[in-house]
């Protein structure tokens, strides 16, 4: 009990999670300043922003709307990231080998926080809260089946097996998935998927700061929205280290493969850095037909490939 | 039957810098109904010019809008050089068109910018803006300051561009002919800003004329209306340009426009340039001593359109009535017709196409009592309230 939640609250959980995904947003950010010619924020930036909402901001309540729901909403998102995180990141880093089946519980894990932002926009009455809500529900029902089908690619590659521990440690001794055709259209959906979940331009349309002011962020303020912060920073650590992990061999920490396991991720938050900032935000109905048709056909051709073996 | 939403964007929002209200009136995305309230930034501008002498309210006028900061006392000048019936110097008009042309390509940049972020496009943002700067510097070298130029006089300008500048102006605007292309194409040429602007708040020719809209709304319709062309004003006749227009009345036919319009600045400045070589340097105003009563209207086409001034003079020094009205007083209007239909994507990007400035249009705000619909706070009020703060301000 004490391990699983040493596993949970700290290591690979919320906290180291948390701070990594600090890190990669400071980086994220630092990457943009640099493309518009800025000097980018320190080092700390994030964990600031935290801290100061966490601890200084004050917390606003909307005064119609449901407020338990509201309040309830964030600390959901924050366990179903770190949910999420422990079970992505206990194989990745060779603690645990997980269990069958849990790409599943991952793929459902990771839909929660998205969720969670949805029902705390409804909750605080705020009709542009409600307007980015409807918005980020659009946006979960066109990219999940995508998601999926990404999923079910890799999986027919891994030759039928769902534990996320035996794609990994069949891509250790065949080569990584992304090696190949398949593997490549594979991931270029998938950094899509990771784009579209993590709500970044070109499909922040749930957010959309100059149409409908940060959306479904709109009422929360202070605590909650440190949380809404934590969560955020989770998810912008695990998702890229799922897509390692599934496409392109894992992590390995021994010797001098730290190194280049951190450049995998510094790579993938790259792409999805440099895609947020040469494009403008798309309009929700463009996304829905892009990720139904486009991706949609993208992830069906790398499932037809894969299956005769390319 | 959909309930219909109320989308507020403004008073305070990030859509737009300036305090204005936009209700739009939503099923869904989508917008039946819009309202609009501006009025939130009323500075008295016309009752104050006619307390200031002709030479204060160049300063006063310049004042009325941040960005197009010379189109203001252009038009002024023009007005009560009319009124006075002033003939100024071949140089002092050169140097004019050059000071309107500059203030053209740094607005019309710092709108493709504006335009880029409303898209959530920031590096276009801070690309444009970073273009803009060698502008303001050129802005800086000439006249002092980066912005309010306080270049124009009656009879003249207050300061000459010497001709030991032209070479330095002339290399600036080559360089920034070069990242100018580089940025048009970026931005005609990009996929997802044509699905994002192409067909997106058209305005057809008809609507134009019926809403009376001006400058490049009017001019990515089709209506090829420049008061430079139009009612050719100073150096403009002296020069070779051509009105740059599009057909299709989007979004993007308007960023089109303006985009284009920079390369015609670029154009008119360098053969301004070279009309300033043939001039005697120095020559750059003629002495008035008085203003004679009558009156005098003046236009001048600032980056966003028409900027209309009148002047009644009665003989002394200062304007007896003085009447303002900017570009964005008609452009406003034709938000019925581009916003409704459109989602609130496409609206808000709409919102933004015509340039809107609020602060060169408010003129008058009243205050109601929104449960009686009593008149509240009128001026007298405003002005003791504003008093009392001021003494609670001094008191600390």
């Amino acid at each position: 009990m004490a391990e699983q939640l040493f596993y949970f609250l700290i290591f690979p959980g919320l906290l180291f999670a948390a701070i990594v995904g600090g890190l990669l947003s400071w980086y994220d950010r630092k990457i943009t300043a640099w493309v518009q010619f800025r000097k980018g924020p320190p080092l700390f930036q994030p964990f600031y922003d935290f801290l100061k909402l966490l601890l200084v901001k004050e917390t606003i309540l909307p005064k119609h709307g449901s407020k338990g729901v509201f309040l309830a909403a964030p600390v959901f998102a924050v366990f179903g990231a770190s949910i999420a995180g422990v079970f992505i990141l206990l194989p990745l880093l060779g603690i645990e080998t997980g269990f069958k089946g849990d790409i599943i519980v991952i793929f459902y894990l990771l839909t929660i926080p998205s969720l969670t932002y949805i029902i705390g926009a409804l909750a605080s009455g705020n009709p542009l809260a409600a307007v980015g809500g409807s918005r980020e529900m659009k946006l979960i029902l066109s990219y999940e089946l995508t998601f999926l089908l990404v999923l079910a690619g890799i999986i027919q590659k891994a030759g039928m097996t769902i534990s996320f521990n035996e794609i990994i440690s069949l891509q250790t001794i065949n080569g990584a998935f992304a090696g190949s055709i398949s593997g490549i259209l594979l991931f270029i959906v998938f950094i899509f998927c990771i784009q579209a979940k993590l709500a970044l331009v070109p499909f922040d349309m749930p957010e959309a700061e100059t149409e409908i002011s940060e959306g479904i962020m709109i009422e929360y303020s202070g605590t909650p929205y440190a949380m809404i912060k934590m969560a955020k920073y989770i998810m912008f650590f695990i998702l890229p280290a799922f897509l390692i992990g599934l496409l392109w061999g894992g992590l390995n920490f021994e010797g001098i493969n730290i190194l280049w396991s951190i450049l995998k991720i510094l790579f993938v938050v790259l792409l999805l850095t440099l895609i947020r900032n040469t494009n403008p935000r798309v309009k929700i109905k463009q996304a829905i037909r892009y990720f139904l048709v486009w991706m949609n056909l993208l992830a069906i051709i790398a499932i037809v490939l894969s299956y005769f073996g390319l | 039957m959909v309930k219909k939403t109320l989308i507020p964007i403004g008073p305070y929002h990030p859509l737009q810098e300036e305090p204005e209200l936009f209700k739009l009136y939503c099923e869904g995305e989508i917008v039946k109904d819009i309202k609009w309230e501006t009025g939130y930034n009323h500075r008295g501008i016309e009752q104050l010019s006619e307390k200031k002498t002709f030479d204060q309210s160049f300063f006063l006028v310049e004042r009325v809008c941040g960005i197009c900061s010379t189109s203001h006392p252009f038009a002024f000048a023009n007005a009560v050089e009319e009124a006075g019936n002033i003939e100024i110097t071949n140089r002092a008009k050169y140097i004019r068109s050059i000071v309107g042309e500059l203030e053209r390509i740094h607005s019309h940049l710092l709108w493709v910018g504006l335009a880029g972020h409303f898209l959530g496009y920031n590096t276009v943002f801070m690309w444009a803006w970073k273009y803009r700067e060698p502008i303001l510097d050129l802005f800086e070298m000439i006249s002092g300051n980066r912005n309010s130029y306080a270049m124009f006089k009656v009879g003249g300008v207050r300061r000459d561009i010497e001709n030991n500048k032209i070479p330095k102006i002339k290399e600036t605007l080559d360089k920034f002919k070069k990242k100018n292309d580089l940025l048009v194409g970026a931005v005609m040429d990009d996929p997802v800003i044509h699905a994002r602007t192409k067909g997106v708040g058209i305005l057809t020719k008809q609507d134009i004329i019926d809403y009376a809209a001006v400058g490049p709304t009017a001019r990515a319709s089709g209506v090829a209306i420049d008061v430079r062309k139009d009612d050719p004003y100073a150096a403009y006749p002296l020069v070779n340009w051509k009105v740059i227009t599009a057909e299709k009345g989007d979004v993007f036919a308007k960023a089109e426009v303006r985009l284009l319009e920079m390369y015609e600045s670029i154009s008119i400045i360098e053969q301004c340039l070279e009309g300033l070589k043939k001039e005697k340097e120095g020559e750059i105003e003629v002495k008035v001593k008085n203003i004679a009563a009558g009156w005098g209207t003046g236009h001048a086409e600032a980056p966003r359109g028409e900027v209309f001034h009148y002047v009644l003079t009665d003989g002394s020094n200062s304007p007896a009535r003085h009447k303002i009205r900017a570009p964005s007083y008609t452009n406003i209007a034709t938000f019925k017709k581009s916003c409704i239909g459109q989602t609130i994507s496409d609206a808000t990007i709409s919102l933004a196409a015509v340039d809107p400035c609020y602060c060169c249009t408010e003129r008058m705000a009243v205050a109601y009592d929104w449960k009686t619909g009593e008149r509240i706070l009128n001026g007298n009020e405003l002005i003791a309230l504003s008093a009392e703060k001021t003494s609670k301000l001094k008191n600390k």
